[in-house]
C-alpha cells in the first residue's frame, strides 16, 4: 500500500511566539516565568524573513502562537508573510481578543487552520480557571466563525483536577462546535504550573478513567472526529518524546527573537541560546549552542545511554529533568527506569485544594 | 497503536477531494511530496502522491483508478485496493472528504 508517515530529517514546525502578551491567566501557562515586554517584540517584517529562512530550512508549518498572538495588531501581515513564504500556518488562540471582522482579515492572508483552547466544559468553571470572566462565550463565538469560514477547527482542552471528569464532555463539546480534531492536553508541569501542581494535579484514579474514556471516545467517534490524547507525565511509565528529540524537529522563537529548542528551554540555566536579530536561522538551527546541547545521544547518561528506547523518547525531556532534579542531562524522572522516578511518585501524591495562583 | 478498520466504504462514485485547511505541496528540503495537515505532516510516497494530486472533486474513485493502472501499466484491481486503502484511511483521518 502507498505509505504516508515516513520520518523526515529537516525541522517541520516553528513555534512563532509573537507576543507573551495575554488577556487570560490560566494557572498552567506554558510561557516561561520571565516574559518579554512589548518593546522586545520582533516587527512584522522581521518574522517575514524568519518564516522565510524556515521554510529554505524545510520548515514546513508554522504555529502563530503566544502569549495571545491576538494582542498583536500586525497579525494578518504576519500571517499573509506565512503564506507567501509556503508555509502551513496554525493559529493558536484563547479566542479573546478576535471579532468576526478581524478574524475574517486572517483568513483573507491565507490562514490554514486555527486551533482554540477550551478550559472546560462548563462555562463558569472555564471563565474561573481562565481567570477571565466570558472568555467561554467568546470561544464558541470563535469556533462559530472558523467553520462558517470553512476552516478546520481544533479544540485544545487542558486537563487538570478541575475538569478531568468532563473528558467526555470536552470532546463532545468539541463535536458540537464543528472541530475535526481534539487535544486532550495533560498540564505540563513547568514554569508558571509548578506554582500550582498541587491545585491542578488529578488524582491516579481520575487519570485512569479518563484514559477509559478517551480509548471509549475514539472508538465511538472514529472517522468524524481525531482525538489526540497522551499520558499525563507524573504518571506515566516512560517519558514522552519531547519536542520529538531535541534539536530533531521544531523550532521556537520566542517574541524577541530567542530561538530555542523548545518553548520552556530557557528555564535550563547555561544555555546559549542565538537570537533571529543576530544570526540566519539555519545558522541557529545547525550551530547554535543551545541546539547542540542535548542533540543526540553523546550528552546522555545511564539508564538512557544504553536503553533500546533512547531512540524513541531521547531520554524525555529536559527541562523537566532540570526542574525535578536540578541535572538536565538526567533522565528524565518520569520514566520508571530513572534513579529518581520516586520523586515523581511522590510529587503526584501532593494534593491540596487551594485557589489558583493566576498568571497576570 | 494499531489503525482501528475504516469506518466506511470507499465507493467508487465518490470524488474524493481535500477538505481546506489540507494541502498537497512538494518540498525540495523535504525530497518530495508532503501532506500539510492541522498539526501533522505526512510524508507522501510517489504512489500517495499520484493518488492525492487527482483528489481534486472533480474525478471519481473509478476514474482516478482507471487513469492511475493506464498511466502506470498496473493491474487495475491492484490499483483499487491501492487507492481506497489510502482514500479510506485518509478520510477517517479527517484528511480527505468523499
Amino acid at each position: 500500500m502507498p505509505s504516508i508517515g515516513a520520518a523526515l530529517s529537516r525541522p517541520l514546525g516553528l513555534l512563532a511566539e509573537l507576543t507573551h502578551r495575554c488577556p487570560l491567566g490560566c494557572p498552567y501557562c506554558s510561557n516561561p516565568l520571565a516574559l518579554e515586554g512589548r518593546a522586545e517584540e520582533l516587527d512584522a517584517a522581521t518574522w517575514a524573513r524568519v518564516f522565510n529562512e524556515a521554510a529554505a530550512l524545510g520548515v514546513l508549518q508554522v504555529h502563530l502562537s503566544g502569549g495571545e498572538p491576538a494582542a498583536r495588531r500586525d497579525l494578518a501581515d504576519i500571517t499573509a508573510a506565512a503564506r507567501q513564504a509556503g508555509l502551513y500556518s496554525n493559529l493558536i488562540t484563547s479566542a479573546v481578543g478576535l471579532t468576526a471582522k478581524t478574524f475574517a482579515a486572517l483568513v483573507d492572508a491565507g490562514l490554514d487552520h486555527v486551533q482554540i483552547s477550551i478550559q472546560d466544559s462548563e462555562p463558569k468553571s472555564a471563565d474561573h480557571i481562565a481567570g477571565y470572566g466570558g472568555g467561554f462565550a467568546r470561544k464558541q463565538a470563535l469556533a462559530a466563525e472558523v467553520v462558517r469560514h470553512g476552516l478546520p477547527l481544533t479544540v485544545n482542552a487542558v486537563i487538570h483536577r478541575a475538569n478531568i471528569d468532563r473528558v467526555s464532555a470536552l470532546v463532545e463539546l468539541a463535536l458540537s462546535l464543528g472541530a475535526s480534531r481534539v487535544e486532550i492536553a495533560h498540564v505540563q508541569y513547568y514554569g508558571w504550573a509548578l506554582k500550582n501542581r498541587a491545585t491542578l494535579m488529578p488524582t491516579r484514579a481520575q487519570v485512569d478513567r479518563a484514559v477509559a474514556a478517551v480509548d471509549a471516545l475514539r472508538a465511538r467517534h472514529h472517522g468524524r472526529i481525531v482525538i489526540d490524547a497522551v499520558v499525563p507525565d507524573y504518571y506515566a511509565k516512560y517519558p514522552k518524546p519531547c519536542v520529538g528529540g531535541w534539536g530533531r524537529r521544531s523550532l521556537n522563537v520566542t517574541p524577541s527573537g530567542r530561538v530555542l529548542p523548545c518553548h520552556a528551554a530557557e528555564s535550563i540555566p547555561g544555555l546559549e541560546f542565538w537570537s533571529v536579530r543576530d544570526h540566519a536561522l539555519e545558522e541557529i538551527w545547525t550551530s547554535s549552542p543551545a541546539f547542540q546541547a542535548f542533540r543526540g545521544e553523546d550528552w546522555m547518561a545511564e539508564p538512557c545511554a544504553s536503553c533500546p528506547r533512547r531512540t524513541e523518547d531521547f531520554g524525555g525531556c529536559r527541562c523537566q529533568a532540570f526542574a525535578l532534579t536540578g541535572d538536565a542531562r538526567a533522565t528524565d524522572p518520569v520514566c520508571h527506569l530513572s534513579p529518581r522516578h520516586s520523586l515523581v511518585e511522590a510529587l503526584a501524591e501532593e494534593r491540596e485544594d487551594a485557589d489558583y495562583i493566576y498568571r497576570r | 497503536m494499531n489503525e482501528p478498520p475504516p469506518s466506511r466504504i470507499v465507493e467508487l462514485e465518490a470524488c474524493p477531494r481535500l477538505p481546506r485547511g489540507v494541502r498537497l505541496v512538494h518540498n525540495e528540503a523535504q525530497g518530495g511530496f508532503v501532506l500539510l495537515a492541522p498539526e501533522r505532516v505526512f510524508k507522501a510516497d510517489a504512489i500517495a502522491a499520484e493518488i492525492l494530486k487527482r483528489c481534486t472533486g472533480e474525478a471519481s474513485v473509478a476514474a482516478i483508478v482507471d487513469e492511475l493502472a493506464t498511466a502506470y501499466s498496473a493491474p487495475r484491481e491492484r490499483v483499487l485496493a491501492d487507492v481506497t486503502a489510502l482514500i479510506g484511511s485518509l478520510a477517517d483521518k479527517r484528511l480527505l472528504e468523499l
